[in-house]
């Protein structure tokens, strides 16, 4: 145990070693809570619904008098004759149109019949599975964009069904980060329309640069997913940078055709809903490659190949808190929790020497102990020290002294009418017991509460605080009693005087 | 040497006297109110120091106001070169928003000067971690109702309550009468003080049920004058230890811990006062007698 304490001390570098983490209010860093934006993953999942009833419909030869989506709410009339046989096909477990999650006993859609309408309406599983799959997918694409970026040992966690916690050690400037990841990153090629009664739709959108509007047509022809890589590259005809962009098989293929079909289109470079570029084609694109021009500086063509290789998110993250601390602040931070540690330390153990005399020095014997096991299990823990932490360690330090004084009080009293010191010393332990457990219990109800319902740096105060409670209760009913006893026994003849 | 305070002498005259403080701290805390930090109301907080001899707060606050960020506040924060800046701001998603705040401020002011820390907190998160504190502290003080209901009898559960009732409201109150900062650190310390006072309490209850059980003859109104005597030196020196720590973290903690370890030690020492003239006048109040803890044994 002491060995594992002062490995925190000594070997500050040596990684094989556990070791303290120390939380990022005293390392610096920033702490970003992010928040998914499902709003438009629902949305299009129910669109999907829609077209996904319809040919279910179809197939089972089912007729649909109407079939609608309303806000979140799709509508569908049938036939009265068919209502009972669509009712059983939905609330089949068996059924594909609305699957049966078993672990949530629940179907997909919550069914309504009023009348010959069924309104369907996702259940709350349902939502929660939508929710969790598209935050699985943007944890991915969030930890490639922070890799690519290269901070040292990032966390990145989930929170809940919609929110990641991204906690970035020694990185003082979160702005580049927040960039990145403000942006969805959804890329697609579209080819411009001549007539805005095209069978996919269409479409105004604006160029960024010029502030032109385009017409264009829904059909994406290539998006973000059939890229392969991105790079970005000075282009060496017209001095200008560029990002240039591999496709994989079947996007090269579509490339070529739709270049081949529509020479002398306009072809519209779509990111987040804005057109970057719109060149004319001229040619037939068919290695696979291309470049994309867009006005670019070096730093936002870096920025936008790092996005195009790490792909799109499923829907648009928003940073819904953030805190950041300099490196300066946070070595402050450990140098003034440093100091009030060593200075409340001595406050505490002057005090009890000059109380108690020589049961004061065993209670500070046994305090030191407590620290040293404090510090090891923190360490064996892996957890992480927040500056509330350290003051937890100091409040310990405080409280611990109280389960030593209850015992020596009552031991006191004991000595007063019992002449047998063993006997007055064992009953001074076994009476007090109780009341120093009842005591702790408390404390350790309201650091447990503590740690369920705090968030970051408040978390590390109380974890120390338990686990110093365990420490303390440790330490005095084994160190501080073995040596009491010793004490004891060496002057069981004479008088024993508590001051 | 042999204690016998007459505590119970007090026991009317200081009731009173924290009806009153507590009267006082409900009106501070309706129609003042509580001076929330980022954390609970939303906004931005930067801590900004300006490395010059004595920089003039003046100076920096003409030049935030200069940036249209709405109502702000600056405030020295520690020492001579640290000032922190609070703002509202809703739209927490501008990456570039900090970035152009630190171009802005340095065409403003001649002095180098540099951001030791920033907080951001939407208002979705602010009003979560509100409702999150507020249920904690609700909860640790139910937690803590149960736990004596469990361990004592309903008497000693409703004065160790009122006991730490009285404790919050009054750290509260005294943390509304003189606007300091209400933030997480607050709530951290509003628990511990609610586990410290409970534990005070406890550890004096113990004591009066022991003498109960002993004594049949001497009346609750002297039998808790007893019993606080009897644990009077732990009393003491626990509290002692405990703010010398709490000092040492208040005086050389730095600046971020200040709100956290000034609650602690309001706490400590009216945890300390409550469990011996708020918890022990109550067990008088409902006549606590030797057959009330026996039943228990039963």
């Amino acid at each position: 145990m002491v060995m594992v304490s002062s490995s925190n001390f000594l070997d500050l570098d040596l990684d094989k070693q556990k070791k303290i983490k120390l939380g990022l209010d005293l390392q610096g860093g920033s702490y970003l809570l992010l928040e998914l934006d499902n709003e438009p993953v629902i949305k299009q999942k129910l669109q999907s619904k829609l077209l996904e009833i319809k040919d279910y419909f179809k197939k089972n030869k089912i007729k649909i008098l109407s079939l609608k989506l309303d806000d979140k709410l799709i509508k569908l009339k049938v036939s009265k004759d068919d209502v009972e046989k669509i009712s059983e096909i939905f609330s089949d477990k068996e059924s594909t149109i609305n699957p049966y999650y078993f672990q949530y006993k629940a179907h997909q859609l919550d069914v309504k019949i009023n009348g010959d309408v069924f309104n369907l309406e996702l259940s709350k599983y349902g939502i929660i599975l939508i929710k969790n799959a598209s935050l699985d997918q943007a944890i991915e694409i969030v930890r490639k964009r922070v890799d690519e970026v290269g901070t040292n040992e990032p966390n990145i966690l989930k929170r809940g069904n919609d929110r990641i916690l991204l906690e970035l050690p020694g990185l003082d400037n979160p702005d580049r980060i927040k960039s990145l990841l403000g942006k969805t990153a959804d890329l697609a090629f579209r080819l411009e329309s001549k007539s805005s009664n095209e069978s996919f739709g269409t479409e105004k959108l604006k160029l960024i640069e010029t502030g032109e509007e385009l017409l264009l047509s829904k059909r994406v022809i290539i998006s973000g997913d059939n890229l392969v890589d991105a790079s970005p590259r000075m282009d060496s005809l017209n001095n200008q940078t560029v990002v240039s962009f591999t496709l994989d098989r079947v996007g090269s293929k579509r490339f070529a055709q739709a270049t081949k079909r529509n020479i002398g289109t306009r072809l519209a470079i779509v990111l987040d809903g804005q057109i970057i570029s719109a060149p004319v084609i001229r040619d037939v694109i068919a290695g696979g490659s291309g470049q994309i021009s867009g006005g670019f500086t070096f730093q936002s063509a870096t920025d936008l190949a790092l996005l195009l290789r790490s792909g799109a998110l499923p829907a648009p993250l928003n940073i819904i808190e953030e805190r950041t601390v300099g490196p300066d602040l946070g070595q402050d931070s450990i140098n003034a929790g440093i100091l009030s540690l060593i200075i409340g330390f001595l406050l505490v153990i002057g005090f009890m020497t000059l109380k108690y005399r020589i049961f004061g020095i065993i209670a500070n014997f046994t305090l030191i102990i407590n620290l040293i096991l404090l510090i090891s299990i923190l360490t064996l823990l892996e957890a992480t020290l927040t500056l509330p932490g350290i003051a937890g360690i100091i409040l310990t330090v405080g409280m611990a002294v109280d389960a030593n004084v209850l015992i020596f009080e009552r031991i006191k009293e004991e000595t007063s009418k019992e002449k047998n010191n063993l006997i007055a010393f064992d009953n001074g332990y076994s009476k007090s017991k109780i009341t120093i457990l009842d005591a702790n219990i408390t404390t350790i109800i309201a650091a447990i509460i503590l740690f369920i319902f705090g968030s970051g740096p408040v978390k590390g105060f109380s974890i120390t605080l338990c686990v110093g409670i365990l420490t303390t209760l440790f330490s005095v009913f084994f160190i501080a009693r073995l040596l009491t006893s010793i004490y004891v026994k060496i002057n069981k003849n004479k008088e024993i005087i508590i001051k | 040497m042999k204690k016998d305070y007459k505590f119970n002498q007090y026991y009317k005259s200081l009731n009173v006297f924290s009806i009153a403080l507590i009267l006082l701290s409900l009106i501070f805390l309706i129609f003042k109110g509580l001076n929330y930090g980022v954390d609970f109301k939303g906004g931005t907080l930067i801590e900004i120091r300006v490395e010059t001899e004595k920089p003039d707060i003046e100076v920096l606050r003409s030049s935030f106001n200069k940036m249209n960020l709405g109502k702000i506040s600056i405030k020295n924060f520690g020492s001579d070169n640290d000032f922190v800046v609070k703002f509202k701001r809703d739209e927490l998603n501008d990456p570039e928003f900090i970035e152009n705040l630190q171009r802005n401020l340095s065409q403003e002011l001649t002095q180098d000067f540099s951001f030791r820390r920033v907080e951001n907190v939407g208002p979705k998160v602010s009003s979560e971690l509100l409702k999150a504190g507020v249920t904690a502290i609700c909860l640790s003080l139910m937690a803590m109702l149960i736990y004596i209901w469990i361990r004592f009898e309903w008497q000693f559960s409703v004065g160790a309550i009122a006991a730490l009732f009285h404790d919050v409201i009054i750290t509260l109150g005294i943390f509304s009468a003189l606007s300091l900062e209400i933030n997480l650190s607050i709530v951290a310390a509003v628990l511990t003080i609610v586990g410290y006072s409970m534990n005070d309490t406890v550890v004096i209850y113990d004591r009066v049920r022991e003498n109960l059980k002993k004594y049949s003859d001497i009346k609750i109104f002297d039998l808790t004058n007893l019993s606080i005597n009897e644990t009077l030196s732990r009393t003491i020196i626990t509290s002692s230890t405990t703010l010398l720590a709490l000092l040492s973290i208040f005086f050389f903690g730095g600046e971020i811990l200040k709100g956290f370890s000034l609650a602690m030690i309001l706490g400590v020492i009216l945890g300390t006062y409550s469990s011996i003239f708020i918890a022990n006048p109550l067990l008088v109040f409902f006549k606590v007698s030797q057959k009330t803890v026996l039943k228990e044994d039963n």
